[in-house]
């Protein structure tokens, strides 16, 4: 397996008075995309947010490359190269494709080989260019929320749950486009509840449940054991596609 | 694609001054009144607009938004009053020497004064709504007891340049110079501002913010700061916009930003909270509404915003131009 790019030990995060992630423990592989999977509240898109400095850890430590970041702002550490994707995929309704993708780019004006590259997989966004965001349909939202990630080269992609109510052949789309970003050595943490999905992309997988890691492992293992998905997740993955 | 204009609220503005038109029947009355409220919209155009922003950006309910537009409108009287030669003369280049100084001393010292209430009343109670009414209340009161020991609590003239009083005479119409004048600098910040939202890239983080604040933090962007520097630039408007309403009225009180708040969040609630398109359209309503009903029927003139609100309220819950939040 690959060194860890990013590495959660212990991690607690409360939200009021609830103890949501109760003391979380992995790693994810540089150069990898590990899926993180899990039931309904299991404290997945609590651990996307904790590691972003959204909501922010009440214990333990979170590793950047070298770095502790579990008491960063969220500014800092998205300057450290991490992208979010949330699970809203909050794109800025009134601003248009363009201005999204140049209000991601930090480092100036957008690359043309880069949204070239981009507009291979993600066409819409070329076409709609000088649209408001607001008026995309869903899969292209969350097209312009993956572009806005992956607008410049970053070292680690937070993606939640991309492909959630999308039509099959979105979600095809998206696997492709998340394929090609694999060939890129961009590393990626992704929550996703599609096995399709999850099996074709899945290097390395950790599930959760009631706010702790219960496995860790490689996708293609757990992909292959009905018996062992159906005792971490309550039902076989190949089902619930 | 071509990206969709919500061309409802200008045409009902538009629906509004022509029924005004039939009503009032006089052409040259109803351009009287509708270049003052044209005047008067724009004038609170200027003071609302970074208060929308405010708010827009970071949910901050600013109470004490009345003290920038009253240490506007002192500040330019004190100036202008240090240049009242050049204020008589009788050249407008003249004129400018006292009027660009007063506004400009308005616009420092409101935003040098909106820097300091960001950093000392309103930082600690971020996120805390019951916390900002109280506080920014209080600083409002506190405020305007320090305006009674610096400038008196006697009613202050703040008298026009020479060559903005009285008016254009066009036909059977007269047109106030200093009306038309309001008009054209409130234009021109508006122009300035969708400038600034539209074509620059902190107009573009001011915009994205007022949406979703979390979404720009998690670009790697510093969203507190762009809020200081809205507050402060909220601040130098509504201390110019002070200053301009000072000279529309001809006097100042220490109260003229207070009896401004009631006119301003009608406006921003009507436009829409954190949209300033919205808020120029809702202004521009406002002032329309006024004049008109002022003219047409005074006894429901105190009233008729209220109502305004009431049945925009109604017809759109959001506001005129509402802002997508997230």
């Amino acid at each position: 397996m690959a060194e860890a790019l990013l590495t959660l030990s212990g991690v607690n995060t409360h939200i009021g008075h609830y103890h949501i992630l109760q003391g979380v423990d992995f790693a994810v592989p540089r150069g990898e995309l590990t899926m993180l999977l899990g039931r309904n509240g299991a404290g997945k898109t609590t651990t996307l947010r904790t590691i972003m400095g959204l909501w922010r850890a009440s214990a333990g430590s979170i590793r950047f490359e070298s770095g502790e970041i579990a008491r960063a702002p969220t500014p800092d550490i998205a300057n450290l190269g991490i992208a979010y994707v949330p699970e809203s995929m909050g794109i800025f309704a009134g601003l248009t494709v363009r201005e999204n993708l140049l209000l991601a780019a930090r480092s100036g004006p957008p690359e043309e080989k880069r949204l070239d590259w981009i507009f291979r997989f993600f066409a819409p966004m070329k076409k709609f260019w000088d649209l408001p965001a607001g008026l995309l349909s869903g899969g292209q939202k969350q097209m312009l929320s993956i572009s806005r990630a992956i607008v410049e080269p970053r070292k680690l992609v937070l993606v939640d749950e991309p492909t959630k109510g999308l039509a099959p052949a979105i979600i095809n789309n998206l696997i492709e486009a998340f394929a090609e970003l694999k060939k890129t050595d961009t590393t990626i943490l992704m929550v996703e509840q599609n096995f399709h999905a999850a099996r074709s992309l899945g290097d390395s997988v950790v599930v959760m449940d009631a706010g702790r890691i219960v496995h860790g492992g490689r996708m293609a293992d757990l992909a292959a054991d009905e018996a062992l998905q159906n005792r971490l997740l309550g039902l076989s993955l190949e089902a619930h596609q | 694609m071509k990206p969709r204009v919500d061309w409802i609220p200008p045409a009902l503005l538009l629906a509004i001054a022509l029924a005004a038109l039939a009503m009032i029947g006089n052409p040259s009355t109803w351009v009287t009144l509708t270049v003052a409220g044209l005047a008067m919209g724009l004038l609170i155009f200027i003071m609302s607009s970074g208060l929308t922003l405010v708010f827009g950006l970071m949910d901050v309910m600013n109470f004490a938004h009345g003290l920038f537009i009253a240490v506007g409108a002192y500040v330019a009287v004190s100036v202008m009053k240090l240049f009242s030669a050049s204020a008589g003369s009788e050249s407008f280049l003249v004129n400018l020497g006292a009027l660009l100084p007063a506004m400009l001393a308005a616009v420092v010292v409101a935003a040098l004064l909106g820097l300091a209430f960001e950093r000392i009343i309103i930082k600690p109670v971020y996120g805390q709504h019951l916390k900002q009414i109280l506080i920014t209340t209080g600083g409002m009161i506190v405020a305007e007891q320090l305006i009674h020991v610096l400038w008196g609590p006697d009613l202050l003239p703040l008298a026009r340049p020479s060559t903005l009083r009285g008016s254009f005479l066009v036909g059977d119409m007269a047109i106030e110079k200093f009306r038309l004048s309001a008009v054209v600098i409130g234009l021109v910040v508006f122009a300035a501002m969708v400038l600034v939202l539209n074509r620059t890239k902190i107009g573009l983080l001011i915009r994205a913010g007022v949406e979703n604040k979390e979404m720009v933090e998690a670009m790697g962007y510093r969203i507190r700061r762009l809020f200081v520097a809205v507050f402060v630039a909220g601040s130098a408007l509504a201390g110019l916009g002070g200053a301009l309403w000072g000279m529309y009225q001809e006097s100042v009180t220490v109260h003229i930003g207070a009896q401004m708040m009631v006119l301003i969040f009608i406006v921003i609630i009507i436009g829409g909270l954190g949209s300033v398109g919205g808020c120029f359209a809702g202004a521009i309503l406002v002032g329309l509404v006024a004049n008109y009903v002022g003219y047409l029927s005074p006894k429901i003139a105190l009233g008729s915003n209220i109502l305004l609100m009431v049945m925009v309220l109604l017809w759109r819950p959001q506001g005129l131009y509402p802002v997508s939040k997230q």
